[in-house]
């Protein structure tokens, strides 16, 4: 396995030291994270469980830079994010965060391959590098027939693959989902599910949020967030090798084209 | 501003077709209303100027007061009143009137032209001296007007007002080289003058001017009064000076005493010129300020749109942020669709403001002028820059999770 840029050796490529999260401090103030802690090696797919209200989406939110901790250290490769400022925090997501969302979060009117050059845009990558870029991750999850489609005539799975594409684009270290299968037909459940795996199979770590166990089932490492607090925290395979219940839908070679865009 | 933000910007209006229209109307107005009434303004000015300036920009008239104020000085009948050949000389005298430039004697005489079977009643033929071309800024359409030599030689030649043109030969026709009669007395055409339209109280088109020689000779006969003087001041800084020294020197000649009023007037073209351009000055700030508010009233549109859009797009906002947009990016994202909205509404108000720039409007010729079109345009590209970065600031100060959850 090739070398993941901005990973050190040693440190956890993610970790969250006694995070705690309240929002509307004061006399309403809600208490959602109550000190998690957890530390992600390179390479673990880890499936975070809980009920609504649990936490986990602000818990992910924190891991994908887009919310700050009120108290605890959040660390990225030993780097402690809260010293970072807001247009470093943008490079972080930019270079090593990828995000997938349940709702997909395409930009409207902006073809599959625009969507997926943007974060390529905010990176500085020229044009020319870009196109072969986004067109090389659409085609790793099977979209290279869609490239100039708007995102309102792709289905809802079509529209996760596309999202899927525009997070690993960079080619970053870590891939965040925020139940990306949630809004999603069993089928294509099983098409993103696969693409997951294969991503961490080629040495991506994965950090997905879902209430499902059988998307769980997929995952190396199983923790559950209940009322803020981690409650139980599993393992079920080893941090390096392939995930649990890798599936080969189609019989590509995701290896291959995974290392054209690294 | 790279191809690329200006790609997404140009996308963002297309997204909203009728909505964008709209905005960019309100400043295209606004651009073609700033064109156009300055332009109006300028048009009005100029008709001004062009008036006044007909009488040559440093004239300065002497009249009989008789012609002057119309009525006469009433008791007593004892002096002639009349300007003559000495009050001319005097004038000419630099000793006595050292910011005079020229000075040419004027006679008026009305009649009937004839040529060939065509018979006409003329305005005026007026006779002069050579120099009077320049006092008066005398333009000759066709041909020439008459020389020094035509005054010495008493040559039977004249310059000729577009209106007799057309009544004696008919529109578009070249008279120059025909020889008309005025009054019994053969004069040849030698020039046609520029037209130079009604004055209000007469049309300045219907006139014959023919060296003074020739109408002394010819027409009015030996006489020593004139219907009037011409005279040019030095320069454009001299002419009060020139109206003081013609006042003192024709108060000599006339043998006026101290109190007594003057039996002529001095009549200056330039006291009017400033007033007109005064008045009209005035009317172009004017019409400058509604302009000026309509196109603010434009930018005030484009804000509005702006922050409408930036509302619809919060959540692309965080979508951008989350993939690692800085805020500079979300803010330069949202200023180039500003101006680039207020920058197409310039320039079609522009191309609007100049073509209706060419029709004459409540009988003025508005006079577009480039560097209007310049600003104006360059104006509201401003105004997109001022009006835009606003909602772009409060688009850019977004965070990502804020943006991202806004429904």
């Amino acid at each position: 396995m090739e070398a993941v840029p901005g990973v050190g050796g040693d440190s956890p490529v993610l970790l969250l030291d006694d995070v705690h999260k309240i929002y509307n401090p004061g006399p309403l103030q809600v208490h959602v994270l109550k000190g998690v802690s957890m530390a992600v090696e390179q390479g673990d797919y880890v499936a975070i469980m809980g009920h609504s209200g649990s936490g986990k989406s602000t818990m992910l939110n924190i891991l994908g830079c887009l919310d700050i901790p009120t108290a605890g250290r959040y660390l990225i490769s030993g780097v402690d994010v809260s010293e970072l400022d807001q247009n470093q925090l943008a490079e972080v997501r930019n270079r090593y965060l990828g995000f997938v969302y349940q709702s997909f979060n395409l930009v409207k009117r902006t073809s599959a391959q625009a969507n997926v050059e943007l974060p390529l845009v905010y990176a500085g990558v020229p044009k020319a590098e870009r196109r072969r870029r986004a067109l090389t991750a659409l085609g790793l999850v099977g979209l290279g027939e869609r490239t100039h489609h708007m995102p309102n005539e792709l289905s809802g799975g079509q529209q996760q693959r596309v999202a899927i594409a525009r997070a690993i684009v960079t080619g970053p270290s870590v891939v965040l989902g925020d139940e990306p299968t949630g809004n999603l037909d069993p089928t294509s459940t099983a098409e993103v599910l696969q693409i997951f795996g294969q991503l961490n199979a080629a040495g991506r770590t994965v950090v997905l949020i879902t209430h499902e166990t059988e998307v769980a089932d997929h995952a190396k490492r199983v923790v559950v967030l209940t009322d803020g607090r981690i409650s139980s925290d599993v393992r079920n395979a080893p941090v390096q090798g392939e995930p649990p219940n890798l599936i080969d839908l189609t019989g590509a070679e995701p290896r291959e084209a995974e290392e054209a865009i690294a | 501003m790279t191809p690329d933000s200006l790609r997404v910007a140009l996308r963002g209006i297309l997204a909203n077709r009728m909505r964008s229209t709209l905005t960019m109307l309100g400043i295209l107005i606004g651009t073609a209303a700033v064109i156009l009434l300055v332009a109006v303004g300028a048009g009005i000015s100029n008709q001004v100027q062009g008036q006044i300036g007909k009488l040559g920009t440093n004239a300065v008239y002497v009249l009989n007061e008789k012609n002057a104020g119309g009525q006469d000085r009433g008791g007593t009948n004892a002096r002639q009143i009349k300007l003559t050949r000495a009050d001319v000389k005097a004038l000419s005298d630099p000793g006595r009137a050292p910011s005079v430039k020229i000075v040419s004697p004027i006679t008026s005489t009305a009649g009937t032209v004839t040529w060939g079977g065509t018979t006409y009643s003329l305005g005026s033929f007026i006779g002069a001296e050579p120099v009077f071309g320049e006092i008066r800024n005398i333009r000759v359409q066709k041909g020439r007007w008459f020389n020094d030599g035509d005054q010495a030689g008493r040559a039977k030649v004249a310059a000729i007002g577009l209106t007799v043109v057309d009544h004696i030969f008919g529109k578009g026709v070249n008279p120059v080289g025909q020889t008309i009669q005025f009054n019994q007395v053969p004069f040849q055409i030698v020039g046609v003058l520029d037209r130079r339209g009604s004055n209000g109280l007469q049309d300045q088109d219907d006139v014959i001017f023919a060296p003074m020689s020739t109408v002394i000779d010819n027409v009015v006969g030996p006489i020593d009064s004139f219907t009037a003087i011409g005279v040019q001041a030095v320069s454009q800084n001299r002419i009060t000076a020139a109206v003081t020294e013609i006042n003192t020197t024709l108060r000599q000649t006339h043998n006026i005493r101290a109190g007594d009023p003057p039996d002529f007037k001095v009549f200056n073209a330039a006291d009017l010129l400033a007033a007109g351009k005064a008045t009209a000055r005035s009317f172009r700030t004017l019409l400058a300020i509604v302009a000026g508010i309509t196109l603010l009233i434009g930018g005030i549109g484009v804000m509005n749109i702006m922050l409408v859009t930036v509302t619809e797009r919060t959540r692309e906002i965080g979508i951008r942020k989350s993939l690692g947009a800085f805020t500079s990016d979300i803010m330069l994202q949202f200023l180039a669709e500003a101006v680039l909205l207020a920058g197409l509404g310039g320039v079609l108000g522009s191309v609007t403001g100049v073509l209706l720039g060419q029709l004459r409007i409540a009988a003025v010729q508005p006079i577009v002028s480039p560097g209007t079109v310049g600003l104006s345009f360059g104006v509201s590209v401003l105004i997109g820059v001022f009006f835009g970065a606003y909602p772009a600031s409060r688009a850019a100060a977004l965070t990502p999770i804020e943006a991202l959850r806004y429904e």
